[in-house]
């Protein structure tokens, strides 16, 4: 451990914070546990699926997209010059993860036979697919991020071995979690009766694949220079650019691609005809796509780390949006016809907020104790 | 437009075939199964007497029942405070049949679209290759190899109810309010045929609206009341096909349609109504496709994709091996 992570203080109000919201997630989770979904939740039989689902699984998963994409070219294909990224981009996949499994856990009806896919196999449902996905790479995700705690440990000969099965677990992982982000996608293929064309398409899986790549690129710049300023990490500059031409390319063919099947599957018109559905779809697309791919095509923003900061801000809230439109505001006319409504509860709210809190703090927890920012 | 069970039946074996022979076994495409049983709903016969739902609720609310719990209560749907009428609004984890009403204008002519009315009888259709079925990722729910019925076994069920996102229909519902949930819907009263009894909605059928039976024998039923004239004179058969209970009624003029031959790739429960099945509430987005085949296009491939991306990245990296 060297100075500069030792200089990181702990015990600060910031971490005070991040308790007080571990604690009142906490308390709501119990709540869920003892009264049940109807009681905690804004659930109901027209909106099976809700907040936890659409933000916290959807979202954390996309947002977890960062580390199979830098471990992907650093290891794979062996851009050394994102190294310096690598151990903070794969924990903060494992951390995106740990939010899902976390809300899957409690979004079940019953959380306690979370294990049942694993045994009891139905290989037509993408829902099992994802299931064992989820258990397959949070596994290899452990992996990834082993040599940190071995390298602290001093356990020598195992970190020698992690090191020899790094590009395997790394070929392995990068497999799984592009089929993963797109079985995501194709979990809704099967709704398409109850969906607005504005994001039904048999390309949906796909498509889920290509923005999660750009939200995860956006994630890892985000997340560092965060941890520039937090825990005085320097990166160089080259690393933000590159992530950021990055961010832009996959924008480009995923505007290409949403402006296709806009005309194709639906049309413009219903874009901009003022219901729920084509606003959140505008929404969408200018806080993710077009916004922020007009301040990347200009070349002296490109440069500016703060413009970067707004562009991956941009992106990320963007994705999420994607995901919650897709999981929740594409059904809305369908539901509305039957009557239904969602609206998610503090509880799903607090818990997320807990949930995200915990996230930050074994991050920090991490950047203090573990050498999360050396090269490996 | 008419398409004949029987066309359907090649169809879907076709579809069968291709998959047995592109794809792993068990691929989406069932065909009908050999004992496969339903309902044929006849809008033109319904009262709207709700003796179907009175007798559902009592019958399903039985040991082996979809409503059944184990404090043994009828789980009544009361409005307000009047303690008498089971009043449900829609389908619910209470209440696994409905009738329900189309109206339009003086809502005085029955089983027409103008100024009239038709009733509705709305439950499970049972599919041939339901959505539900394929989506469930520990197999809670099932259809039964012989009867086609779709059962639900709720000791694998996760609750993840991904069912009732999938199905076409909404079927499917869950108990919100307790903390040890399940999904709930018509499971054809499968708990009564041991006892050689039947679905209890039309067992006390009082005009033969609701008619239990072999689905082939359903769907020859329902093609021969389509080609009858409007006025003439017919048996109805009553409860089930071949109990010799026959209702004489004068045949009124049908929408030209069996819904449930095609729809959603072909359900077990069939229906007749004098008005279009939009009006009566059924989602005019639901596709003539066996909605399982949206995934399997999907997961059929991940097997390959899996392979390719594994020898992508391992050429990825031998190739940029010298990259500084």
């Amino acid at each position: 451990m060297n100075q500069q992570t030792r200089s990181i203080r702990m015990w600060t109000p910031h971490t005070l914070a991040l308790f007080l919201l571990m604690a009142v997630g906490l308390g709501f989770m119990a709540y869920r546990m003892t009264y049940g979904l109807g009681a905690a939740t804004g659930l109901n039989d027209v909106y099976p699926w809700g907040f936890w689902l659409g933000f916290d699984v959807l979202g954390g998963v996309a947002m977890a997209a960062g580390g199979f994409v830098i471990a992907c070219a650093i290891y794979i294909f062996n851009w050394k010059k994102y190294k310096p990224i690598a151990r903070p981009a794969i924990l903060t996949a494992f951390l995106g993860y740990l939010m899902a499994v976390i809300a899957l856990f409690l979004d079940i009806g019953h959380p306690f036979r979370l294990w049942h896919p694993a045994v009891m196999w139905q290989v037509h449902s993408v829902m099992w697919v994802v299931a064992i996905h989820v258990i397959l790479y949070t596994t290899t995700l452990g992996i990834e991020s082993s040599p940190m705690l071995l390298e602290k440990m001093s356990w020598q000969r195992t970190l020698a071995l992690v090191k020899k099965i790094m590009v395997g677990a790394v070929v392995f992982g990068v497999m799984l979690s592009t089929l993963h982000q797109s079985s995501l996608g194709a979990v809704f293929l099967i709704s398409g009766a109850r969906m607005s064309r504005l994001w039904y398409s048999q390309f949906l899986p796909y498509m889920f694949l290509i923005s999660a790549v750009a939200m995860g690129l956006a994630m890892v710049s985000m997340e560092a220079m965060f941890s520039a300023r937090a825990f005085n990490h320097k990166v160089d500059r080259e690393v933000f650019i590159g992530l950021a031409v990055g961010v832009r390319n996959t924008l480009m063919v995923y505007l290409l691609l949403k402006i296709f099947f806009l005309v194709k599957n639906s049309s413009v018109a219903a874009a901009f005809d003022g219901s729920v559905a084509g606003n959140m779809y505008l929404a969408e697309m200018l806080i993710g796509v077009i916004i922020p791919l007009a301040l990347l095509l200009n070349g002296r923003c490109r440069r500016s780390l703060n413009r970067i900061l707004l562009v991956d801000v941009l992106v990320i809230g963007g994705v999420l949006i994607n995901r919650l439109n897709v999981s929740l505001f594409s059904m809305d006319a369908w539901s509305v016809a039957r009557g239904g409504g969602y609206f998610p509860t503090g509880s799903e709210l607090m818990v997320t907020l807990g949930v995200i809190a915990l996230g930050t703090f074994l991050f920090k927890l991490a950047a203090r104790y573990l050498p999360l920012f050396e090269e490996g | 437009m008419a398409a004949t069970r029987r066309d359907f039946i090649k169809l879907s074996a076709g579809v069968g075939l291709l998959a047995v022979a592109g794809e792993p076994a068990l691929a989406a495409g069932a065909e009908l199964s050999s004992g496969a049983v339903g309902l044929l709903y006849d809008a033109t016969l319904c009262i709207g007497c709700k003796s179907c739902m009175v007798n559902c609720k009592r019958v399903s609310s039985e040991p082996g029942g979809p409503l059944y719990s184990p404090g043994g209560t009828i789980p009544y749907e009361f409005r307000g405070n009047d303690r008498i009428h089971d009043s449900p609004d829609d389908l619910s984890a209470k209440t696994v049949n409905i009738i329900k009403v189309y109206k339009d204008g003086s809502g005085m002519r029955k089983d027409k679209v103008r100024d009239g009315f038709s009733f509705v009888k709305r439950q499970c259709m049972h599919c041939i290759d339901p959505a539900c079925v394929s989506v469930c990722p520990v197999a809670a729910l099932t259809k039964d190899p012989v009867t086609g019925v779709v059962g639900y076994d709720g000791n694998r069920c996760i609750g993840c109810r991904y069912c009732m996102l999938a199905c076409p229909f909404g079927i499917p519902k869950f108990t919100w309010d307790t903390n040890d949930p399940k999904i709930v819907k018509c499971e054809l009263c499968r708990h009564r045929y041991k006892d050689g009894d039947y679905p209890a909605c039309c067992e006390f059928c009082p005009t033969g609206a609701s008619l239990f039976g072999p689905v082939t024998e359903l769907a020859r039923e329902a093609e021969r009341r389509l080609a009858l004239n409007p006025g003439s004179e017919y048996a109805f058969p009553m409860g089930r096909i071949g109990s010799n209970r026959y209702s004489k009624r004068k045949v009124v003029g049908y929408f030209r349609k069996v819904y449930g031959l095609k729809e959603a790739g072909g359900t077990q429960c069939l229906l007749l109504a004098g008005v279009s099945f939009d009006r009566l509430g059924f989602n005019p987005g639901i596709e003539d496709v066996a909605y399982p085949e949206f995934t399997w296009n999907y997961i059929k491939k991940v097997p390959y994709l899996i392979g390719l991306l594994l020898v992508a990245g391992a050429v990825g990296h031998q190739l940029t091996k010298d990259r500084e």
